[in-house]
């Protein structure tokens, strides 16, 4: 069976790029100011936007942009839609974060709302809620984007019927940079769900 | 019909070094939850399941593994090494998949005291799964899933995935993570540890005890053994999205995945005999198993939690248990659920008080998890 990829979103360097658009463009170089701007370019209005941590802001901006035309809720029920994601470093800033909170017995104070976002899934989580999707959940570790494990995973999971639609992608924060990829995965569509047209958005 | 079979397995944790001396102490009803005095992992005393140092340090020294390796890719590589003992999968081979599942892998590198003496990449999750990979000659890119305390199960899923869809013949699971600094400071932080052994699904529940484990489950599509009997049937994940760190109130993550687990399993809800829950004895995990429970109109089927034995091994946890429940199936034992004592969730679940003998054909093993996850996987017994 055939999947195709409905929409995208790409947030590499300050550009942002949406179904081959680039719809927004940032001079910032840190994270923390990039995400921070494009939400107010698109003002979603959601304040629990703010609690997170910076790797899930970014996840759930590029989710926001390519989703916003995609009218996926009216298509599919709540747990027809999954989220399968993807990175390098896990959460490896936060993770930072926390341990500074940790190191020394003298000075020591672990906070819950640091150590909540020290695992991947959180922006999974967090993207669910947002959209209320109750779909397959994934995250991978793999040290460089896998665009054939990821297109045989989320295949498998849509053509043996769990799902039929995925969020997938690739967000990835460290103290090397920052990049997301977010695509939607359908049965139907124009661009078919292969490693090489996978990798033609990537590459945008 | 081709199936995925669960060939063979290894369990190391506070209870034992094999499967053999975990499942010997579960018949047995000893837990391996103490309490311990340790400054460098937490202020206080505190109940933790923590593998034997001294027995882990002659092991390591038998099979001769450097200080090139971490403590968690020690554990990993007995683990493994064990398993393979009673397999026919040739892990070297294209053929067969590794998968891991862990949540915070190496995480105690990032300790100053420690984060010199390893490559900077070594605490990122797939450089340790390719460490294990090397140290195994498998050529392939191991598969890494990090998907908090569900990741476990996911790895099982994912793993007779690979099998089915015929990418690979074998698949190597693993599930492991240590108890470190960092993991007790948070969840103590999050105030979900309780100050005694836990006590799932019980009245007085007050939280989670942590503990570290590593599990290997070999599955395949080939077993070298006729007496090979108990297969992957089904499995699936959902999300609350509801809230990223407490369960819905509802249980509708959970009611999702048990669903088409049982929807993939071509088994019947009724057929169902044995139920493994996640039971990690937070006051709200535990209520919301049982509402899900209830949902899936399987109130009356003996349900255990294992985290009384182990505690709750994060990415070891939905691993081992399943491993646990393969043996329940194999020999028909079921165990009793330790330190509970008085119902104490709002459904008439029937928790299992006392270890005993009972037919298991078909199983479900829950779990959830941060981040509103929910995953469940069901395996049957072929009649022989």
């Amino acid at each position: 069976m055939k999947n195709y990829i409905s929409s995208y979103c790409k947030i590499k360097n300050g550009t942002v790029i949406v179904n081959n658009n680039e719809v927004f463009r940032s001079e910032a170089n840190d994270l923390k100011s990039v995400v921070k701007e494009i939400y107010r370019s698109i003002k979603p209005g959601y304040a629990k936007f703010f609690k997170m941590d910076d790797i899930s802001k970014l996840g759930f901006i590029a989710a926001e942009l390519m989703l916003k035309d995609t009218n996926l809720k009216n298509r599919y029920n709540d747990s027809e839609i999954g989220i399968v994601l993807s990175n390098s470093s896990s959460t490896i800033v936060t993770d930072s974060e926390f341990q500074d909170t940790i190191q020394d017995n003298n000075n020591y104070f672990p906070s819950p709302a640091i150590f909540v976002y020290t695992l991947p899934n959180i922006m999974i989580g967090e993207i669910s809620i947002r959209h209320k999707f109750q779909g397959e959940n994934a995250f991978f570790l793999n040290e460089k984007f896998d665009s054939i494990f990821i297109s045989n995973y989320v295949n498998s999971l849509i053509n043996n019927g769990k799902i039929k639609a995925c969020l997938t992608g690739w967000v990835e924060y460290s103290e090397n940079g920052y990049e997301a990829l977010i695509y939607l995965v359908e049965q139907d569509g124009n661009t078919e769900h292969t490693e090489e047209n996978i990798n033609i958005i990537y590459n945008k | 019909m081709s199936y995925v079979y669960l060939e063979s397995d290894n369990i190391i944790s506070s209870l034992g070094f094999t499967t053999n001396e975990n499942i010997d102490k579960l018949s047995k009803a000893e837990g391996g939850i103490t309490l311990l005095d340790d400054k460098e992992l937490f202020t206080e005393r505190f109940p933790v399941s923590m593998i034997n140092r001294n027995t882990l340090l002659k092991r390591i020294e038998n099979t001769n593994l450097s200080d090139e390796y971490t403590l968690l890719e020690k554990i990993i590589i007995l683990s493994v090494k064990d398993a393979l003992k009673n397999s026919a999968a040739d892990i070297s081979s294209e053929k067969t998949a590794i998968v891991l599942s862990t949540t915070k892998g190496n995480i105690d590198l990032l300790d100053k005291s420690i984060s010199d003496k390893y490559p900077k990449d070594r605490v990122l999750l797939w450089s340790l799964a390719e460490t294990i990979a090397k140290y195994f000659n498998n050529p392939n890119k191991p598969v890494v899933v990090s998907n908090a305390c569900i990741s476990g199960v996911m790895a099982i899923n994912i793993g007779a995935d690979l099998i089915n869809t015929e990418q690979y013949n074998n698949a190597v699971i693993i599930g492991a993570d240590i108890v470190s600094k960092f993991v007790v400071s948070g969840f103590q932080s999050f105030k979900s540890v309780s100050q005694e052994p836990c006590k799932p699904f019980d009245s007085e529940r007050v939280g989670l005890t942590l503990g570290e484990a590593c599990g290997t489950l070999i599955l395949t599509n080939k077993p070298s053994d006729n007496n090979c009997n108990i297969v992957y049937a089904g499995g699936a994940t959902a999300n609350d999205a509801n809230h990223i760190s407490g369960p819905s109130r509802t249980g509708e993550g959970s009611f999702i995945a048990i669903n088409k687990a049982i929807k993939e399993s071509g088994i019947n809800a009724g057929e169902i005999d044995y139920i493994s829950a996640h039971g990690t004895a937070t006051p709200y995990n535990d209520e919301m198993e049982s509402i899900a429970i209830s949902r899936v109109e399987m109130e009356s089927v003996p349900v255990n939690s294992l985290k009384g034995y182990w505690g709750h091994t994060l990415g070891a946890a939905g691993l081992i248990e399943t491993i646990a429940m393969a043996h329940t199936m194999r020999n028909n034992i079921l165990f009793k659920t330790l330190g509970y004592s008085t119902h104490g969730v709002s459904k008439n679940i029937n928790v299992i008080t006392e270890t005993g003998n009972s037919e298991v054909k078909n199983a479900l093993k829950m779990a959830s998890g941060f981040g509103g996850c929910n995953a469940a996987l069901i395996l049957k017994k072929l009649d022989k």
